[in-house]
């Protein structure tokens, strides 16, 4: 069975390599892939040369914001006396976004040996995997997979006879978009509401149970075992200096062919939209792309053959993000779709900061009396005045993430807000 | 204000221009306050540990951070340089109060926190007086929160004070925020009931009008009210308090700060029980037995007979309570030396203890009158045995005590029977002489609570009728007593006065001074410094 995500072209699989065979997902069928190679390998290695490794690899973090994780694990305290802790971020909630579901539920011993190697990088002796509360199906194939490995002696009590220990624990949210925050994870985690916290202090320095913790995102996870199996240079051949690599792109929306691809970073965003996924369907052009999740800036039809690297998508005025372009054909209302990205972002809201609970739900209410065909040109100042006011005075960035694509579609398709307003009348076809 | 102001270094930084040193682990709020700058607080509260930075109202601007930062938050640094009110961090500030009002009901006229309410004050000092609102506000609508406490919910800023007062002061969990985002409320934790000791402390922690005594609700406006710095009068500890009056009416507590013996809380206990303690029948005018009737009479008249009487006493025994002053007390004690009786007793109401584990020395504790230690100091006696014995034919000499659980003819055939109190039960009206004294809230004084700390109250009522503070009557007896009222020894006319001949006369008092006890009291015997208006850090405007 052909992954169903697979592109005509010939593209890199590194991390999507044997999606779609459902004997990956089990250990024996696993194993025979050359599974868990890179962990004993890894077990040979002191936990410094795991993490040098990753660092000259370049491998930046796949959550969104693009930390480079060899430097994130490289704040960990060296001494071994205090429980350290990984946390694996598989609460994978921004709209747009299905990467992380994909590596979990087609090859979750990829993702087991990634944890299982960071956290020897990090002297951590125990992990926590936290799922996405929806993510049902997804949990029961990686539970699978959790008690395989501790039966087989990957994980648990002294990993493959190495005198190294290390736990694995699924826990399962609730059902939170805050809680893929690190810290709003890490409150979650603990039994807490999933409320971020002001940093400092720095998880690396107080995180869970308020001992030194890492949080890092799935796919950046999976991405570790080839590193270390096959070096950082094999996996500089792919991307740029400053984003080395691939990376699943999770391309929805008015597409013909949608669907999650491996690709090299660096490809045009052109180039995905219309070559790998054959652009709009019926004909129609495309209007706009949020190119990075649903909290990224929008780009229009003439701005994307910007090269899908962190610095690239930065310099085209947006960011990659979670690498999960929805794209909107001419018939789409981009007001609406603002509009329900702010009820989005409203509804998520963990409620902490005043900003964040009546901003966003404000804006929402304001695109959806324009929507109605009520609103004013002053509401226009305003929803511009509420960005302004919204931007870094939270705790979190979840405000920030309602005002990139708010700001941009003022700033680029103003036209429709106009339009609304006066005419009552949207620019869609 | 500074914990561990030993441990910690000292660091200088400028605060809107100002130097100040100041240990290093005080935050920027904190440390802004030192040189006179009240950075505006919602979630931050002195007496409340955690600094959950949440509510965004304190971001200043710190030169070399990129972003305004909370400066509960933060902890100062050598060479900081803030600005509390940069035109960015107004800006902010002005911004937040705008999306608090944007689902805040605006109705400040019925709200029983209008005159007190941090949201009002922060408005007007932010200008932040229109909005641009043009939608429907989201209603979410009121709940009783506890037996005695309402919720409203749309008024609530989500500050969360009062689920963390309940956590890590009350260490109770019982109150949470319930939904997230706009949605957010304060509920009660599924299943459980906010039946906390110390519950009440969260009304008075709510910055707004959100969390509101149902016992007070709608009864006064703010601006109405007279309030009184006073002493908690319901258990030994003494908790400074001030006591909230309408026309002659206390119709709340608030607990006053004071480090040493109730920071910034109190009891619910306390609270109630003195609104409760307002009412009973109370003696407005002296009271002569004659013919066997009592008969009113004025207070030269009263106090010119019952001195005559008083000379023909020469055995008697005492009783008094422990809820008088200590300047009450040592008049009646000078009274009774005057006429021979020695010793005296007095019962201590017993009642259930609780604790408040985030700052346990603040108990309500179980000998409920603040004034026992006041008492033995002045040689009477605690009398754990029942009922006070009949005086049989002796005479009998009562202060303060309401001789309330005791037979109708208690006292009946004493000699002769002074009764000083302020209240009129059927053993009081066996007395041959009935002089009606205020209780503590009509009077100036002062009380020893169970440690030995003496403290100081004020008059927040006018006494009922003719009723004069006891230590004035029982002065007065005492020098008619000497030369016959002529006025050779002079009876002090001020609190004041009465305190300083007490303070001379009791050596273990000897340290004291009126001045130095001040608002925040001073132990016996102790050499601590006393700071008679030492500032305590600010839970609001």
């Amino acid at each position: 069975m052909a992954y169903p995500y697979r592109d005509d072209r010939e593209t890199t699989t590194v991390l999507s390599r044997h999606m779609g065979e459902p004997e990956a997902r089990t250990l024996s069928g696993w194993l025979e892939r050359g599974g868990y190679e890179a962990l004993g390998t890894a077990l040979e290695m002191e936990p410094d040369e795991i993490t040098e490794i990753v660092k000259e690899s370049g491998l930046r973090g796949r959550g969104g914001a693009g930390f480079p994780t060899g430097m994130k694990w490289g704040f960990m305290p060296k001494e071994n006396g205090r429980a350290h802790y990984l946390c694996c971020n598989a609460d994978e909630s921004e709209p747009g976004a299905f990467k992380d579901r994909e590596i979990m539920r087609w090859t979750p011993h990829l993702m087991i040996e990634g944890c299982l190697i960071a956290a020897r990088a990090i002297r951590a002796g125990h992990v926590y995997i936290y799922v996405r509360g929806e993510f049902f199906p997804v949990v029961r194939v990686l539970n699978q997979a959790v008690v395989e490995a501790y039966e087989a002696g990957y994980i648990g009590r002294s990993v493959l006879g190495s005198g190294w220990s290390c736990d694995i624990t699924v826990h399962l949210g609730a059902g939170a978009y805050i809680a893929g925050e690190e810290t709003g994870l890490m409150s979650s985690l603990m039994g807490g509401r999933a409320e971020p916290w002001m940093k400092p202090p720095f998880p690396a320095a107080r995180g869970i149970f308020g001992a030194p913790t890492t949080v890092n995102n799935v796919e950046t996870l999976a991405s570790v075992p080839g590193i270390v199996a096959n070096g950082s240079a094999w996996y500089r051949q792919w991307g740029s200096d400053e984003s080395p690599g691939t990376k699943l792109w999770c391309c929805s929306g008015h597409l013909v062919k949608p669907g999650n691809y491996e690709l090299e970073l660096g490809v045009p965003l052109s180039e995905i939209i219309y070559d790998v996924c054959g652009g709009a369907p019926d004909g129609k052009r495309v209007r706009a792309v949020i190119p990075g999740g649903s909290s990224t800036p929008f780009l229009t039809a003439d701005e994307l053959d910007c090269e899908t690297t962190y610095e690239g998508m930065q310099a085209a005025g947006s960011s990659l993000g979670t690498a999960s372009p929805i794209v909107m054909d001419e018939s789409t209302c981009l007001l609406s779709a603002m509009r329900r990205i702010a009820q989005f972002y409203a509804h998520e809201s963990c409620g902490q900061c005043v900003q964040c609970r009546e901003g966003t739900e404000w804006i929402a209410k304001i695109l959806r009396r324009i929507e109605d065909g009520d609103g004013e040109m002053k509401d226009i100042d305003t929803l511009y005045d509420l960005c302004e006011q919204l931007t870094g005075r939270t705790i979190c960035v979840l405000a920030d993430s309602v005002v990139f694509p708010l700001r941009s579609s003022l700033d680029k398709f103003r036209d429709e807000y106009e339009s609304h307003i006066q005419q009552d009348a949207c620019t869609a076809t | 204000m500074y914990g561990n102001v030993k441990t910690a270094e000292l660091v200088s930084l400028r605060i809107d221009g100002t130097e100040i040193s100041v240990p290093s682990n005080t935050s920027v709020i904190e440390a802004a306050e030192a040189v006179g700058v009240l950075v505006p607080r919602y979630c931050y509260h002195p007496g409340i540990p955690s600094r959950p930075a949440q509510c965004r109202v304190c971001l200043v601007e710190i030169e070399g951070q990129p972003k305004l930062q909370p400066s509960c938050n933060i902890s100062v640094q050598e060479g900081m340089v803030v600005h509390t009110a940069s035109e960015e961090a107004r800006s902010a500030r002005r911004s937040v109060i705008e999306l608090l009002l944007v689902n805040h009901p605006l109705d400040c006229p019925i709200c029983d926190a209008a005159g007190q309410c941090m949201l009002q004050d922060y408005a007007f000092e932010t200008r932040q007086l229109a909005s641009r609102l043009n939608e429907e506000k989201l209603v979410m609508g009121r709940d009783r929160i506890a037996e005695d406490i309402l919720y409203f919910a749309d008024r609530c800023i989500i500050c969360t004070r009062c689920v963390r007062f309940m956590r890590e002061v009350a260490e109770d969990d019982a109150l949470i925020v319930a939904q997230r985002g706009y949605r957010a409320y304060i509920d009660t934790f599924p299943g459980a009931v906010l039946d906390n000791p110390f519950r009440g402390n969260i009304v008075d922690v709510c910055p707004v009008g959100a969390l509101v005594h149902e016992d007070f609700l709608f009864k006064a406006r703010f601006w109405d009210l007279d309030q009184t710095a006073s002493v908690c009068p319901s258990c030994s500890t003494g908790c400074n308090v001030t006591i909230d009056t309408v026309e002659n009416q206390i119709v709340r507590l608030k607990p006053r700060h004071n480090s040493e013996v109730n920071s910034y809380w109190m009891c619910d206990h306390g609270r109630k029980h003195l609104i409760m303690s307002n009412r009973g029948l109370r003696p407005e005018a002296p009271l002569l037995r004659r013919d066997g009737k009592l008969v009113p009479t004025g207070w030269g008249e009263a106090l010119t007979w019952v001195a005559e009487r008083l000379r023909e006493v020469s055995r008697g025994m005492a009783i008094v309570s422990p809820h008088a002053a200590n300047e009450s007390l040592f008049y009646f004690r000078t009274l009774l030396d005057r006429i021979g009786i020695a010793g005296g007793t007095f019962r201590v109401e017993q009642g259930e203890e609780a604790i408040l584990p985030g700052f346990p020395k603040l108990q309500l504790r179980a000998d409920r009158a603040p004034n026992a230690s006041g008492a033995e100091l002045h040689g009477f006696e605690r009398f754990d045995g029942g009922a006070h014995s009949d005086p049989g034919g002796d005479a009998v000499a009562v202060l303060e005590d309401p001789l309330g659980e005791l037979p109708d003819e208690w006292g009946r055939e004493a000699s002769f029977f002074l009764y000083v109190g302020n209240r009129l039960s059927p053993a009081a009206r066996n007395a041959h002489a009935i002089l009606p004294v205020t209780t503590f809230a009509e009077m100036e004084g002062t009380f020893t609570n169970f440690e030995g700390r003496v403290q100081r109250f004020h008059q927040a009522l006018q006494p009922a009728g003719l009723a004069r503070p006891a230590w004035l009557v029982l002065a007065r007896l005492v020098s008619l007593l000497e030369d016959g009222g002529d006025g050779g020894v002079a009876a002090p006319t001020l609190a004041s006065e009465a305190f300083q001949v007490m303070v001379r006369a009791t050596p273990a008092m000897a340290d004291l001074e009126w001045a130095s006890v001040g608002l925040k009291g001073a132990r016996l015997g102790s050499t601590e410094a006393a700071v008679p208006h030492a500032q305590a850090p600010a839970e609001g405007a």
